[in-house]
């Protein structure tokens, strides 16, 4: 899907419709299955609408605790330490050059004791923003390259997606509530509701159809939610060449991470799409792209060399760059 | 139904004021913005003003040889510093003059291993570093803000009510010729 020369901002609005798009469409299933799920159970619109509105309640209280301390929780979990100025005085210049550079406050500036070259960057928006990068990835890259990875991370900071991917979080939640709470109730139901009047087989068609939609709907929500994460890895990618109009960093960082084979030993499957590159690295590599939280490395490469209007990677050198 | 009548064209004048409104108001923040961006710039510059006495002291005992760079840069600075009076125009020159002598600074640096290992000159070569990225940041971002505004201006609805205020379109900042020359560097 790539176009000859496309500029960030093309690619940028790209990003954004399709994020869009997705986010409307597990708007459109939980609103089908929630209403679905309801009318089955109490065989009246104004009980479906109360049943939806239920799932949709326990699943933003679930998640609410995430949308307040969740920045907190992740930082702790990762053994995360603030720096100082005396500490890391470049870091912090990058820091600072790139919230002048995005027009955004500064966020608090974190270091993890760890081999493994890596960041991530947390908080709800701008102003509640941290960021966290791994003394590997700052041994490793050149100042243009950090300065690439410090922007990508700004740029979720900017855009929004901790809170995007949370609003989607609480929908796809929200699904899988309704189709566990529907299952359930159609396996106590299922027996009385086939003999209250001769249409019996009818029924249990329709039964065996909103079982099957209840089971398929929480995968494809949680694969449209994938989908949406890979977007915002490109937008962010995109808008960290808007901000340090320098896209051979970024792709020097990339390269420099793709060949590099340590294991980031904080990370964790529910912290993993959080950072700049999957920290799981056996996971991407067995995995098809579907069920991916980034999009793969040669491709985030292959965008970048289109703004410098350079060709995509040769098989070779996606071979070399290892299947990540 | 001539209550009714009333009641809708009410509700539709209502609806079409706020839009005004959303649209007027979203036109003033991003002109607060370019100005907000605009003052930003000088608050990078005056940070380089108070940087390079420090980074000459500290220089001078090792350069023994360089002393027309160094008393360049000197000089540039105290020209840029006093160059804020004399308007927008000066102060631009002033300024890239100063950039122009401290990439002669630098380039003339490298050639003293001496200094390359001392940390004091290390840690204010990075200062310098990356206060030139901050202008230079503050200027993109200067020109992203009026990129926004001037947008805002130019598109359909929001031109309408740009042109029935006043809302008058802004400058990019440019870099000037003299910054594109490049500074002649005398080694002896």
């Amino acid at each position: 899907m790539t176009s000859a020369t496309r500029t960030f901002f093309s690619q940028q609005a790209a990003n954004r419709r399709n994020s869009v798009l997705l986010l409307l469409s597990v708007g459109v299933l939980f609103a089908l299955l929630g209403f679905a799920g309801g009318y089955a159970y109490t065989a009246s619109p104004a009980g479906a609408v109360g049943f939806m509105a239920f799932g949709l309640l326990i699943a933003v209280l679930m998640t609410s605790g995430s949308y307040f301390s969740g920045d907190k929780i992740v930082l702790a979990a990762s053994k995360a330490k603030p720096v100082s100025a005396e500490s890391y005085p470049q870091l912090l210049n990058v820091v600072n050059e790139i919230t002048i550079a995005a027009g955004i406050p500064a966020p608090k500036v974190y270091v993890i004791d760890d081999s493994a070259p890596n960041a991530f960057a947390t908080g709800r928006d701008p102003e509640h923003a941290s960021i966290a990068v791994t003394t590997g990835l700052l041994d490793k890259l050149e100042r243009d390259e950090l300065q690439g990875v410090i922007a990508h991370e700004l740029g979720h900071v900017r855009n929004l997606d901790i809170r995007f991917m949370l609003l989607i979080g609480v929908l796809v939640g929200g699904i899988a509530l309704i189709a566990d709470m529907f299952l359930r109730m159609s396996f106590f139901r299922g027996g009385r509701r086939g003999g209250r009047d001769g249409g019996g087989a009818g029924q249990l068609v329709f039964l065996v159809i909103a079982i099957l939609f209840a089971i398929l709907a929480p995968i494809a929500a949680r694969l449209v939610q994938l989908s949406v994460s890979r977007q915002r890895e490109y937008l962010a990618d995109a808008t960290a060449v808007e901000l340090t109009r320098n896209p051979a960093g970024l792709e020097g960082a990339l390269r420099k991470i793709a060949t590099d084979r340590e294991v980031l030993e904080v990370a964790n499957r529910s912290t993993q799409h959080l950072y700049f590159v999957n920290p799981i690295k056996k996971f991407e590599e067995r995995a098809s792209s579907l069920w991916a939280t980034h999009p793969p490395l040669p491709d985030r490469i292959d965008r970048l060399r289109e703004l410098q209007a350079l060709p995509p990677l040769t098989d070779e050198e996606r071979h070399s760059l290892g299947a990540h | 139904m001539e209550l009714i009548g009333v009641l809708v064209l009410g509700g539709i004048l209502i609806f079409a004021a706020l839009i005004v409104i959303a649209i007027y108001n979203g036109l003033v923040k991003k002109r607060l913005r370019v100005d907000e961006a605009w003052a930003q710039i000088d608050v990078q510059l005056k940070r380089r003003h108070d940087l390079i006495p420090n980074l000459v002291n500290s220089v001078k005992g090792y350069m023994d040889f360089e002393q027309e760079t160094l008393q360049n840069v000197t000089e540039a600075r105290a020209n840029a510093v006093s160059a804020g009076a004399r308007g927008p125009a000066d102060q631009a020159a002033a300024e890239n003059a100063l950039t122009g002598t401290l990439r002669s600074l630098f380039a003339v640096m490298e050639n003293y291993p001496d200094l390359k290992a001392n940390e004091n000159v290390l840690a204010l070569q990075e200062e310098l570093s990356t206060t030139e990225n901050q202008i230079a940041f503050s200027r993109q971002h200067y020109n992203a803000t009026v990129r926004e505004y001037n947008e805002a201006i130019a598109t359909v609805p929001s031109v309408f009510i740009a042109g029935m205020f006043g809302f008058k379109s802004r400058e990019f900042f440019d870099a000037p010729v003299e910054a594109e020359q490049v500074p002649e560097v005398r080694l002896r």
